[in-house]
């Protein structure tokens, strides 16, 4: 079994803190994503599980064993790099065999020409090469095991540091924003195949990224870092629709969610030219975060109605539109907050072509879906809220 | 139409671009070696204007010479005192001081320091040092006991002792060579190492340094093989070759034969055969390096 567990990890480079207490579990098989912007310190937290940086405090448990003090290669780990740190003056077969010779070979077996010469060294030479060749087949570079690195495309180098990790059978499987290097096409179709390489494998995987599409797509659950800090853990989902403060809120989603000011008041919250009919607790001023796809734009015969809410309408004063392909993007605000960006998402209908209505009218008649929105107080943090009885008022 | 003289201005003007550096090569390099080369074919003597073609006469002398062979075996000799010194004690200094946080910068100048001093001037204060009597070394050597060295007079001792100060002025220059290969090696590499199991500090040097430091170590390798067949200064400054031409390098009795006994013709065979030993260092050099850049 390889769970993973961190406990209380705590980091700093200095006088700077990257890392404050952090403690996430990750279960045997499962697909963890570490997602920030840069400098949140996901990759160092990758780092401190791999064991290439060490905690000021805290420990790593794999498996129920602490390894805190164990070096990588006695972690039962594999990484996959950034850049993917192939050695470029070995064959891309010579490569995915370094963990093994270094396993199974004795050190002197391993100076340079002696594995040709020493019995340990000629025996173990078959083993290792069958080992190769079925990993290599897997992921479809059985063909470049006598190549060089610089010989191959960043897709290819991409799936022999794959390789080079998978080789040596280990029970997690790290990965630093393996995507970053590639190609847009490319980043999807890799996107997949690492997918299936979990799946298939059933592996714990923890993958660092900075694209919350990637963890969003990818992972069992999302653990989001900002400043050091863990802001949340949970499914792609959950973090989506029940975010725990603003900040995640405001990571998790493209485009991203609309904050607009509003004020706790009797019977609802005041917002904009309207009262949306929600009981917080407390009182005076919140953020209110309305995600793209939570605003209907009525009376439009080129767009789909979704969202046939019972929520307040409003007036959207355009700003820009952008075409998306099968939906537009809206870009204004609201008649009486000039000063928040509101973006819309809209679908269009099988009658796009034949209105450009749309392009025309700089005020557009819009409707809220109050179920949608997210309350959350001066700091950011989330409250949770009720919807009130009172009728809504237009 | 229009193209062609088109082209055959832009030939024109590549032609005039490249003419001045082509002249200055001329000039410095390809004229010299030719006159050298005609000067080795006569009996040229700085004392006469008479002189005569005799053909390889020079070359023949030389090969059958004992004065000259004895040169060549000295400075072979000498070479396989010195190179292994400047190769290998750089390394280990410039793997050491690599891994050093504080005192690096500190470190780098004090072994920088020789390379930047005269050479000449310094020999003398190396004198003083390895002096028989009075030298510093010899007396710090008899004070635990060891009996002194003579090191300029003995003859089985005196290319040691020019092989010391050699390596002490040259270390630090390959060293810092090194030390800039040694950094241009990316980090990640050595991660993945240790993620692969080679963390111990042999696997870490024959997995990673040694093949990434490849061009650098061909590059020091050429450049100090070159210098040592190129001994001159301290043999003229300390030793004029003796004491019984056991320190009478190749390039020394070039000059003595050219400069001293106003061989003129012969001196330049002496050059031209030095010559094209440097020319093969060079070429083992342009051959190799390229060959061995990753990425």
């Amino acid at each position: 079994m390889a769970q993973l567990e961190l406990r209380h990890i705590k980091k700093s480079f200095g006088e700077t803190a990257v890392l404050h207490n952090i403690s996430l579990d990750v279960a045997d098989g499962e697909f963890v994503s570490l997602v920030g912007q840069s400098g949140c310190g996901k990759s160092t937290l990758l780092r401190i599980i791999a064991g290439l940086e060490a905690p000021d405090s805290g420990d790593i448990l794999i498996g129920g064993q602490s390894v805190t003090d164990s070096a990588p290669k006695d972690r039962n780990i594999a990484m996959v790099f950034q850049d993917y740190a192939l050695y470029p003056h070995m064959s891309v077969g010579e490569n995915m065999a370094m963990p093994l010779v270094m396993a199974r070979l004795p050190l002197y077996a391993r100076l340079p020409g002696m594995r040709s010469i020493t019995p340990a060294g000629r025996g173990a030479r078959p083993e290792i090469r069958a080992e190769i060749e079925k990993v290599a087949k897997q992921l479809r570079i059985d063909h470049l095991l006598d190549r060089q690195p610089a010989q191959l495309s960043g897709g290819q180098r991409q799936r022999v540091a794959l390789g080079r990790a998978l080789v040596r059978n280990p029970q997690v499987f790290l990965m630093d924003e393996p995507l970053s290097n590639l190609d847009a096409k490319l980043r999807v179709q890799v996107r997949t195949e690492i997918t299936e390489l979990h799946a298939s494998s059933g592996l714990t995987f923890i993958y660092v990224t900075h694209d919350q599409v990637e963890a969003m797509t990818m992972s069992d659950r999302v653990a989001l870092l900002q400043s050091g800090h863990l802001l949340q853990v949970g499914a792609p989902n959950t973090l989506y629709a029940d975010p725990a403060n603003m900040d995640v809120a405001r990571f998790i989603g493209s485009p991203e969610i609309n904050i607009a000011a509003g004020e706790r008041g009797q019977g609802g919250v005041r917002f904009s030219e309207t009262m949306l009919p929600v009981m917080l607790d407390g009182h005076g001023p919140v953020h209110v975060g309305i995600r793209p796809e939570a605003i209907s734009v009525l009376d439009a015969p080129g767009l789909l109605a979704l969202g046939q809410g019972t929520g307040p309408r409003l007036t959207l004063i355009r700003r820009m539109i952008e075409d998306l392909g099968p939906e537009i993007l809206i870009h204004g605000h609201f008649a009486h907050a000039p000063d928040a960006l509101i973006r819309v998402r809209a679908q269009k209908s099988d009658h796009y072509g034949h209105h450009d209505d749309l392009w025309k009218a700089t005020s557009l008649k819009v409707r809220l879906n109050t179920a949608q929105l997210l309350f959350f107080d001066a700091d950011g943090e989330r409250l949770s809220a009720k919807m009130s009885d009172v009728v809504e008022t237009v | 139409m229009a193209v062609s003289r088109l082209q055959r201005a832009q030939t024109r003007l590549a032609y005039l671009l490249v003419l001045p550096a082509t002249l200055l090569i001329l000039v410095i390099y390809v004229i010299p070696i030719i006159l050298v080369f005609l000067a080795s074919l006569t009996d040229y003597t700085l004392v006469s204007d008479y002189y005569e073609f005799v053909g390889l006469e020079n070359y023949r002398t030389m090969f059958g010479d004992e004065v000259f062979a004895n040169a060549v075996g000295n400075t072979f000799f000498y070479a396989a005192l010195f190179l292994p010194g400047a190769f290998v004690i750089s390394l280990i200094l410039a793997i050491a001081i690599q891994e050093q946080k504080q005192f690096r910068s500190v470190l780098e100048v004090l072994y920088f320091l020789p390379v930047t001093s005269t050479l000449a001037a310094m020999a003398l204060v190396w004198a003083a040092l390895m002096d028989s009597g009075q030298g510093v070394i010899n007396n710090t050597l008899e004070t635990v006991g060891i009996p002194g060295v003579n090191w300029f007079g003995n003859e089985d001792v005196v290319l040691y002792s020019l092989a010391i100060i050699s390596l002490w002025s040259i270390i630090g220059f390959n060293m810092v060579l090194f030390l800039a290969g040694l950094t241009s090696i990316p980090q990640n590499l050595y991660e993945a190492a240790a993620m692969d199991g080679a963390d111990h500090p042999i696997d870490k040097f024959f997995r990673v340094t040694w093949p990434m430091l490849g061009p650098t170590a061909m590059f020091v390798a050429v450049t100090s093989s070159i210098t040592a067949f190129k001994l001159f200064d301290t043999v003229a400054i300390l030793t004029q070759g003796g004491p019984d031409r056991a320190s009478e390098v190749f390039l020394y009795l070039a000059f003595l034969e050219g400069f001293e006994y106003f061989n003129m013709g012969y001196s330049a065979a002496l050059s031209l055969f030095f010559l094209g030993i440097i020319f093969l260092f060079a070429l083992i050099q342009a051959l190799f390096t390229d060959r061995n850049v990753h990425y």
